[in-house]
């Protein structure tokens, strides 16, 4: 311990600056009101304070900020998708994850590793040839390896999985990524502070009033707020707020648990996916293995975690590292994802007026952190989508118009 | 271990069972507008609460319903499909 934190430790005040500041009561109107103070909420107030110079805002959270799916993540950070749309889009949120270790003045632990997804049959291989090549096509390191490349690069790994599902290639992507959750979520919310955005934790929305269409205000649990602009960036509580503005939407909540192992030397560099195994896996700065594995089966809003979620994955990384059998898993967790049937999010206007979603983010919301921060701050500045969003429109579901991005999801859901 | 009441078998572990969604009605397809069809293919009551869905026991193929509160996992009741007693929507 060092002689700083032992001062602090026994300082009857508190010595150090909070990291933002705890605003007092609600005041009765603000420009743009941001429901939920996870990183998507957060980056969106950033952004719009910062480049849009919209400061009196309020976001509102229910819990303590970075308390939903922000913090239960497993934090990969890729490009490596399969429509033209999804990859401009998240390849423009790895250029600003770049730089934002510096834009946010603190230490993200921004880890850039490379990132497997392993192949263990053809149908598997051909998805990758696919996805590859249409991400060299927009500028995005990816491409297909074979085995012998896979194995000198993870000399650990048992390359027959057990004897049962032999891989036969993979899609490597060199940018692949990790972060450190918890800090995106405090860095947007100083950086968002400092230029006068107001976070309300223990605030939950009751409800929503609109008039004629229009947005009008909030009602929350500590009193209405009066306001023309709502962004609701919620993730797996969306279906709730939408029925508040009596909405239906194609998006259905299932759990989505992960794990990690207890801390171990470092041993694995890259991220490794097995969508067949349904296992995605990756090594923290501290050496804990993070994983994370499919859907559970069924509809639930409650972040309850299973033993059986533990037991199947086990055997799966057992599948692929027998020399684990000894590591214990530390903790368990779950997140409720905002499931939409083509995979791809929901994002912007939608048929009330002043009422923007950003939401249908699955089980791939994290990385897009920095860039739905950035075009959900353009959408709710003009009034109108911005053009990195347009393939995630509310009404691509009435059009019969899908973008479709279930191939570059991590594991077959 | 997760239990659930099977009409035909009686209660089983969860990993025996699939879920099949909530049980909805159909449009008339030959006869329905784009609008609704879309409504109908696409959107779901997204919202927790007590909802009726289509569950199988795969090991005997056997599919049936049950009612079941999405906030809590608790099963309500399961029945055969034509035997399910009516419940306000």
């Amino acid at each position: 311990m060092s002689w700083r934190l032992l001062k602090i430790g026994l300082s009857p005040r508190h010595p150090e600056p909070r990291f933002f500041r705890q605003p007092g009561a609600l005041r009765d109107h603000y420009d743009v009101v941001i429901i939920g103070a996870g990183g998507h909420g957060l980056a969106t107030a950033y952004n719009l304070a910062r480049t849009h110079g919209i400061r009196n805002i309020a976001v509102l959270e229910k819990g303590y900020i970075g308390s939903g799916n922000t913090g239960r993540n497993t934090t990969i950070i890729r490009s490596n998708y399969l429509t033209p749309e999804g990859v401009r889009f998240y390849d423009r949120s790895v250029a600003l994850w770049k730089g934002l270790n510096d834009e946010l003045g603190i230490n993200l632990f921004y880890s850039t590793r490379g990132h497997y997804t392993l192949a263990h049959n053809d149908a598997t291989l051909r998805t990758a040839r696919w996805r590859a090549e249409v991400n060299k096509h927009l500028g995005v390191d990816s491409r297909v390896v074979g085995p012998e490349e896979i194995a000198r690069a993870l000399p650990m790994m048992d390359m027959s999985c057990g004897g049962h599902a032999p891989i036969v290639g993979a899609l490597y992507h060199a940018p692949g990524a990790v972060a450190r959750h918890d800090a995106v979520a405090w860095g947007y919310a100083r950086a968002a502070d400092r230029l006068g955005v107001e976070i309300h934790q223990n605030t939950e929305v009751t409800g929503l009033a609109i008039e004629g269409g229009r947005i009008r205000g909030v009602g929350t649990t500590r009193g209405f707020i009066s306001t023309d602009c709502v962004v609701s960036a919620v993730a797996g509580y969306t279906p709730r707020i939408l029925k508040m503005a009596g909405l239906t939407s194609p998006i259905y909540v299932h759990p989505l648990q992960a794990m990690v192992s207890e801390p171990l030397k470092p041993w694995l560099d890259p991220i490794i996916v097995s969508g067949s195994l349904h296992v995605y896996v990756s090594q923290t700065a501290r050496g804990e293995l993070v994983m994370g594995a499919s859907l559970d089966p069924r509809e639930l809003h409650t972040a309850r975690s299973s033993r059986e979620f533990v037991t199947n994955l086990a055997g799966h990384m057992l599948d692929m590292f027998p020399f684990l059998a000894g590591v214990k898993i530390n903790r368990q967790w779950a997140g409720l994802a905002d499931m939409t049937p083509d995979f791809a999010p929901i994002m912007g206007l939608t048929p009330v007026d002043g009422f923007y979603l950003d939401a249908g983010w699955g089980t791939w919301g994290f990385k897009a952190t920095p860039v739905a921060g950035e075009t959900m701050a353009g959408t709710v500045a003009t009034g109108r989508n911005h053009p990195l969003i347009a393939g995630f429109d509310w009404w691509r579901f009435d059009r019969f118009e899908l973008t479709g991005e279930k191939g570059a999801a991590a594991v077959g859901h | 271990m997760k239990m659930i009441p099977c009409p035909l078998n009686g209660l089983r572990p969860a990993e025996e069972f699939a879920y099949g969604g909530e049980v909805r009605a159909m449009p008339d397809p030959a006869s329905v507008d784009d609008a609704r069809w879309a409504q109908y293919v696409f959107h779901r009551s997204g919202a927790p609460g007590v909802k009726r869905e289509w569950w199988c026991h795969v090991p005997s193929g056997y599919w049936f319903v049950l009612d079941r509160d999405t906030t809590t996992d608790v099963v309500l009741g399961s029945w055969p499909a034509q035997d399910a007693p009516e419940r306000a929507q």
